[in-house]
């Protein structure tokens, strides 16, 4: 019996088989353990912190595994003021990940420079890097921060992983 | 000994090198008149027990000569006694000798000065930018210095642009009657 969902499953009929696009299937193992890397700048790093801890469980949407390292990581968090100093090692960080990756812009700092509008800090982290999800706060709740990571697991989910199998990223 | 002796028994020897102590809240400031004699007059009052530099900042005095003032806060951690020296130096010439033979903390506090102001330090052992990068043309706290910033390019270490200021620094009116008219909006800068 086929439904209109992406994953059809009628216990009664199938038992123990769900039936799904690979598409769907590979992304739902990507969503939901997706592995931040933490780029913790300034305050937003302390809740970025906050939500790894156990009140506001990040590990409950897979991401507990922050791995410091942008080799073994997908999503790089910039939590915090980006200076124009650090911007070169934040582009550079970013580089050295592997595909796919995204990019979460934690507070207001990250995403537009914030209070600082001075001669010493990067107005926005997207000047430099492509960000999915902006999360508003100076710092954002860590409910915003994992709202913010529910909408990129969305996100993950939405993409056409097949087809663009061997293509490299623009 | 209390913050006025100490000025005084600067004074006694340097005499009219050092002027007599102007005080405010209990705060004790001596000017020092030539900014070439700054390491011995220093040096002395290390030897009066002032043996903790607390800071040592620069004021931009825009407009007027000479246009930077150098203040050294001293403190003695056996008698306790705060103590402020203030020097003057010219544009044209935005040097002065260094005090890290005196006190080594001195060492990152004139690398900030130079950094941020452009006054250089004779005989200072490395004297680089601390906060900015190497190859930074401008010296950001100077009162002709936009706060928005220059576009810069220092290719492979740092960019600047000049960041969007949409009309003006925003201030706040402090002593506003509630938050509403408290929050901080563009101003234009009068003057």
């Amino acid at each position: 019996m086929r439904t209109a969902t992406e994953i059809g499953y009628n216990t009664k009929v199938e038992g123990d088989v769900i039936v799904t696009r690979l598409d769907a299937a590979l992304n739902w193992c990507r969503k939901n353990s997706l592995w931040p890397m933490p780029m913790g700048l300034a305050c937003c790093a302390i809740e970025l912190m906050a939500t790894g801890a156990s009140r506001f469980d990040i590990s409950r949407f897979g991401a507990e595994v922050m791995r410091f390292s942008p080799r073994q990581s997908d999503v790089l968090v910039v939590a915090g003021t980006v200076t124009y100093k650090m911007a070169t090692a934040v582009k550079r960080i970013y580089d050295q990940m592997a595909e796919p990756k995204y990019v979460i812009a934690m507070g207001a700092c990250a995403s537009t420079g914030g209070m600082y509008r001075s001669y010493a800090v990067l107005q926005g982290v997207d000047r430099i890097l492509p960000v999915d999800v902006h999360v508003a706060g100076c710092p954002p709740r860590p409910e915003a921060l994992l709202d913010a990571l529910i909408t990129l697991q969305k996100k993950v989910a939405r993409e056409p992983v097949l087809a663009t199998l061997k293509k490299v990223a623009a | 000994m209390t913050p006025q002796r100490l000025a005084e028994l600067l004074q006694s020897r340097y005499g009219a090198l050092v002027s007599a102590p102007t005080e405010f809240r209990g705060e004790v400031t001596v000017r020092v008149a030539d900014a070439e004699q700054m390491p011995e007059v220093c040096a002395y009052a290390k030897k009066l027990g002032c043996d903790f530099l607390l800071d040592i900042t620069s004021i931009d005095n825009y407009g007027e000569d000479p246009r930077w003032t150098i203040v050294y806060e001293l403190y003695g951690l056996e008698h306790r006694c705060h103590l402020r020296l203030k020097v003057d130096v010219g544009e044209t010439k935005s040097e002065l000798p260094s005090v890290t033979g005196v006190w080594r903390t001195a060492n990152w506090h004139e690398r900030e000065i130079y950094d941020l102001m452009g006054i250089r330090f004779r005989g200072h052992p490395d004297l680089r930018r601390i906060i900015m990068w190497e190859g930074y043309p401008h010296f950001p706290l100077r009162k002709d210095f936009p706060l928005a910033g220059k576009p810069t390019d220092v290719p492979d270490v740092a960019f600047t642009n000049a960041s969007p200021m949409e009309g003006g620094p925003f201030v706040t009116t402090p002593g506003g009657k509630d938050a509403i008219e408290r929050e901080p909006r563009a101003k234009e800068l009068k003057g």
